[in-house]
C-alpha cells in the first residue's frame, strides 16, 4: 500500500515536471481546452439562470376574458356561470370594472388620466385558470371563449412561458450535443499532446521496458499528465466563465431592468463546478489512455 | 539457467543471424561469447533478454520459454536479468544516481532501502563521488560502469553484457573485468559477448561463426 502510494506520487511528480518543463505549451493547451469547455459551461450557466427566472414568474398560464365595455353586468354574470360549469376550467376570478378603475386610481401616474375620462374605460374581466395548461388546450379554450356573446377580447397570459420552456428544452438538448462534441475535442487535444510526450520520452520508455517496467508503470505518468491537462483546462474554463459572468452582470441587469425584471446573474454553482472539473479531468485521462493504447506498444515488448 | 535448443533467428528476408543453435549454461557459470562482427553474439543476448523472439527452436531462461512468454509476464522476467547493452541506454536527462535508481523504482522498492542499494551499487563500480553528475559529464569508462551499476542494483541472478569493454582503454577495461568477476564470485550467472576473450581467462567460451557454434 505504502509502495503503491509512493509509486503514484512519483508518477504524479513526473507528470507535473513534464508540464512545467514546457510552460508555454502547457498554458496554450490549458487555454485550448478551457475555451472548448467554456462554451458548454457558459451555455449551461445561462440556461440555469433563465430557468430560475422562469420559476420566479408564474408558470401557470391564464386566460383573460375582457367583456365589451358596452356589455351589461348580466352578460358578465352569464359568462361567469358558464365558466363555473365548464369541464375544462379549474377556477375563474371575476374582476368587476369598478374594482379595476379603483385600482388604477391608486396609481399616481394614471390617476389624472383616468379621472379626466368621462366614463370608466375598463371592461369587466374574468381571469381563467385551465385544468389542462398545455398550449394547444389553452388555445382551443381561448377560441371557444371568443365565440361567446359580449366578449370583446380573449388573451392568453403567460403562454410565452410555455413557449420559452420549449425553447429551453431545445437549448438544453443543443447544449448536450455541444458538450459531447467538445468533449470529443478535449480527448483529441490530450490524445495529441500525450502522443508528443511519448515521442519525447521514447528513450525513457524503452529503457524502462528493458528494465522490467510493466505497462502500468510506464503509462502512469502519462495518464497523470493527461488528467492534469484536463484539470488545468477545466480550471481555465471555470475562470473564463466566471470572468464573463462578472463582465456581463451589470449590462444584463440594466437590460432586464427595462423589462421590469430584477435579475442577478448567478455564478456557476458548486455542483456544476464539481462536474466540470471532474469531467475535464476524466476526459484528459481518457485522451491519454487512448493515445498510449495506440503508441506504447513497443514492437519488441 | 539458460538452454538453447536448435534455436534459429532469421531477419527477413534471408538473413540468418543464428541457425540451429544448441547449448546450455548452468547457474553460477561465467561464459563469454566470441566471434566475428555479425556472428550473432548480440542476437543471442537479445533472445535471452526477450528483446527478440526466436524464429525456430526454444530458448529457456530460468525455466521460462521466451518464445511463448506473454506480454504481461515479460516485465517479471526482465527484472531477474541485469542488462548491459552495447549502446548503454543511459538516460541523459537525469543524474547518475537517478539512472541507477530507475530499476528499483520500477520494481517498487521502499525508497529508503533503495537509496542504500543505489549507493552500494555505485560504490561497487567506483562512481560514488559522481552520483550527482549527469551521464554526459562522465567519461566512456565511467558511463560503462554506470550501465553496470544500473544492471546489478536489483541484484539479478543473471547478468548479460554486450561488448562491455569495447572502446575502453586497457586499464579501464581491466576495471570492468574485475567488476564482472566480483559478481560471478557472488554467485551471479554472467554471460558476456566480447571480441576480446583473453581478457576473461577464467570464463568458458562459446565461439560463434555465422550464427553457428564452433566446437572447441
Amino acid at each position: 500500500m505504502k509502495i503503491w502510494r509512493h509509486q503514484h506520487s512519483q508518477a504524479l511528480l513526473a507528470a507535473l515536471r513534464r508540464l512545467s518543463k514546457a510552460p508555454l505549451i502547457t498554458l496554450l493547451s490549458f487555454l485550448a481546452i478551457g475555451v472548448a469547455l467554456a462554451l458548454p459551461t457558459g451555455g449551461q450557466l445561462l440556461l440555469e439562470n433563465v430557468r430560475q427566472l422562469l420559476n420566479s414568474t408564474s408558470a401557470t398560464p391564464q386566460i383573460s376574458i375582457f367583456m365589451k365595455t358596452s356589455a351589461r353586468r348580466e352578460a358578465s354574470d352569464a359568462v361567469r356561470a358558464k365558466l363555473k360549469n365548464h369541464p375544462n376550467v379549474a377556477k375563474s376570478q371575476f374582476l368587476p370594472r369598478e374594482t379595476t378603475l379603483a385600482r388604477m386610481k391608486t396609481n399616481t401616474g394614471l390617476r389624472e388620466v383616468v379621472e379626466a375620462l368621462p366614463d370608466n374605460p375598463f371592461p369587466d374581466a374574468v381571469i381563467v385558470t385551465a385544468l389542462d395548461d398545455s398550449p394547444i388546450a389553452l388555445e382551443s379554450l381561448a377560441k371557444e371563449f371568443r365565440q361567446w356573446p359580449d366578449v370583446a377580447h380573449v388573451q392568453l397570459d403567460s403562454a410565452w412561458v410555455k413557449r420559452l420552456e420549449a425553447f429551453l428544452r431545445l437549448g438544453r438538448d443543443a447544449m448536450g450535443l455541444l458538450s459531447a462534441l467538445l468533449a470529443a475535442g478535449l480527448i483529441a487535444i490530450t490524445f495529441t499532446i500525450t502522443r508528443m510526450q511519448t515521442l519525447t520520452h521514447r528513450a525513457e520508455i524503452e529503457v524502462s521496458q528493458l528494465l522490467g517496467a510493466t505497462a502500468g508503470f510506464i503509462r502512469r505518468p502519462f495518464l497523470y499528465f493527461g488528467a492534469l491537462l484536463g484539470l488545468g483546462g477545466g480550471i481555465t474554463a471555470w475562470l473564463l466563465v466566471a470572468a464573463a459572468t462578472f463582465w456581463l452582470q451589470v449590462p444584463l441587469g440594466d437590460l432586464l431592468q427595462l423589462y421590469d425584471i430584477s435579475f442577478v446573474l448567478q455564478p456557476l454553482q458548486l455542483y456544476d463546478t464539481a462536474i466540470l472539473l471532474s469531467a475535464s479531468t476524466a476526459l484528459g485521462w481518457l485522451g491519454a489512455l487512448l493515445s498510449l493504447g495506440q503508441h506504447l506498444h513497443h514492437p519488441n515488448a | 539457467m539458460i538452454r538453447f535448443d536448435r534455436v534459429s533467428k532469421r531477419y527477413p528476408p534471408t538473413m540468418d543471424a543464428l541457425s540451429a543453435l544448441s547449448f546450455e549454461i548452468a547457474e553460477g557459470e561465467m561464459v563469454t561469447i566470441s566471434g566475428h562482427s555479425g556472428a550473432g553474439k548480440s542476437t543471442l543476448l537479445r533472445l535471452i533478454a526477450a528483446i527478440e523472439k526466436p524464429t525456430a527452436g526454444t530458448v529457456l531462461v530460468a525455466g521460462q520459454n521466451i518464445g511463448s512468454l506473454s506480454r504481461a509476464a515479460l516485465p517479471f522476467l526482465r527484472r531477474r536479468l541485469g542488462l548491459v547493452l552495447q549502446d548503454q541506454k543511459l538516460l541523459f536527462d537525469r543524474s547518475v544516481f537517478d539512472n541507477v535508481m530507475l530499476p528499483l523504482s520500477i520494481t517498487g522498492f521502499p525508497p529508503k532501502e533503495a537509496t542504500q542499494r543505489v549507493r552500494a551499487a555505485l560504490d561497487k563500480v567506483g562512481l560514488s563521488a559522481r552520483e550527482k553528475a549527469l551521464p554526459i559529464a562522465l567519461s566512456g569508462g565511467e558511463q560503462q560502469r554506470l550501465a553496470i551499476a544500473r544492471a546489478v542494483v536489483s541484484r539479478p541472478s543473471l547478468l548479460l553484457a554486450d561488448e562491455p569493454t569495447a572502446h575502453l582503454d586497457a586499464d579501464t577495461a581491466k576495471d570492468v573485468v574485475r567488476i564482472f568477476h566480483e559478481f560471478h564470485r557472488a554467485g551471479v550467472t554472467v554471460l558476456i559477448a566480447t571480441y576480446d576473450t583473453p581478457i576473461f581467462p577464467d570464463a568458458r567460451n562459446l565461439r560463434l561463426n555465422h550464427g553457428q557454434l564452433i566446437p572447441t
